[in-house]
């Protein structure tokens, strides 16, 4: 559940900022400000405002799993949006583009066949229940539960 | 991608210095943040410890939370700034791709994640994947 709201809210993320800096006049290297006054523009707040909900997705996720883990898992956004404009808004997928849409897929399904983490947790009593079932039991009970 | 079409794109070497500082800077952040992440351990166990708001003092009072937040602002600046001059469907993909690839190698070499060849494949796959999807 995290993982798929951290997927779909960065493309829509991006697309919004996209949207608010390119309708905006080319700003310079020399007039760095002006970078700031774009992020209370319409697009570019909204565009913020999903990637602050990814972020909190995000961090949760990376503290149960590997980074290694939960990027290719993120990279699925990329699908559902592919998917999206196909089934929904009726756009024309080149098969150069369904062959991504496979490749992404066939990579996650890598990723989620084996651990979330291959890194010892930290911050829980040694002498308790991990201690009696092994460091892996409780990784293993995490991704039941998800 | 109307609005994007009237953009003058740039040369190939600032194009590549826009798309390298977005990845190099967002890679570093991304481990930062991982790194801070993983030595707190399991958010949800914090938040039924300590409630929300001892999950979000939790997370923001970590050095390396906000060493991994600074680096990712850069990187989020300058992928505004390379917006503004590149189009989505050019800067997106490839520093997408190019940071799955710097982040695989950095999760290695820094986090220590076992990084076996399962990881490694899915890694390769969804960085083609997501470079053929943007073409």
């Amino acid at each position: 559940m995290i993982l798929a709201f951290v997927s779909v809210s960065v493309p829509l993320g991006d697309a919004s900022l996209s949207r608010g800096m390119t309708s905006l006049p080319a700003i310079s290297l020399t007039h760095p400000l002006t970078l700031i006054a774009a992020v209370f523009t319409p697009f570019i707040a909204l565009g913020i405002l999903l990637l602050i909900g990814y972020f909190a997705s995000y961090l949760t996720a990376l503290s149960w799993a590997d980074l290694t883990y939960v990027m290719p898992a993120t990279a699925l956004g990329n699908v559902f949006v592919a998917l999206l404009a196909h089934f929904w808004l009726h756009e024309t997928i080149s098969p150069l583009r369904w062959m991504g849409v496979a490749l992404i897929t066939i990579g996650v399904g890598f990723v989620a066949h084996g651990p979330a983490s291959t890194t010892p947790p930290v911050n829980l009593p040694a002498s308790t229940a991990q201690a009696e079932a092994g460091p892996a039991a409780g990784i293993i009970k995490k991704e039941q539960v998800r | 991608m109307i609005l994007a079409s009237n953009l003058i794109q740039p040369g190939f070497w600032p194009a590549t210095a826009m798309i390298a500082t977005i990845v190099l800077t967002s890679s570093t952040g991304e481990v930062l943040t991982a790194a801070a992440m993983k030595s707190m351990g399991d958010l949800d166990d914090i938040r039924a410890r300590s409630g929300i708001r001892g999950a979000i003092r939790a997370v923001v009072t970590s050095p390396l939370f906000v060493a991994g937040i600074f680096f990712m602002a850069v990187a989020f600046f300058s992928l505004l700034f390379a917006l503004n001059h590149m189009n989505l469907s050019l800067v997106g993909p490839a520093a997408a791709s190019l940071t799955l690839v710097t982040n695989t190698i950095a999760a290695k070499l820094f986090l220590k994640e076992n990084v076996d060849h399962r990881r490694w494949t899915a890694a390769v796959l969804v960085c083609i994947g997501v470079y053929f999807l943007a073409h």
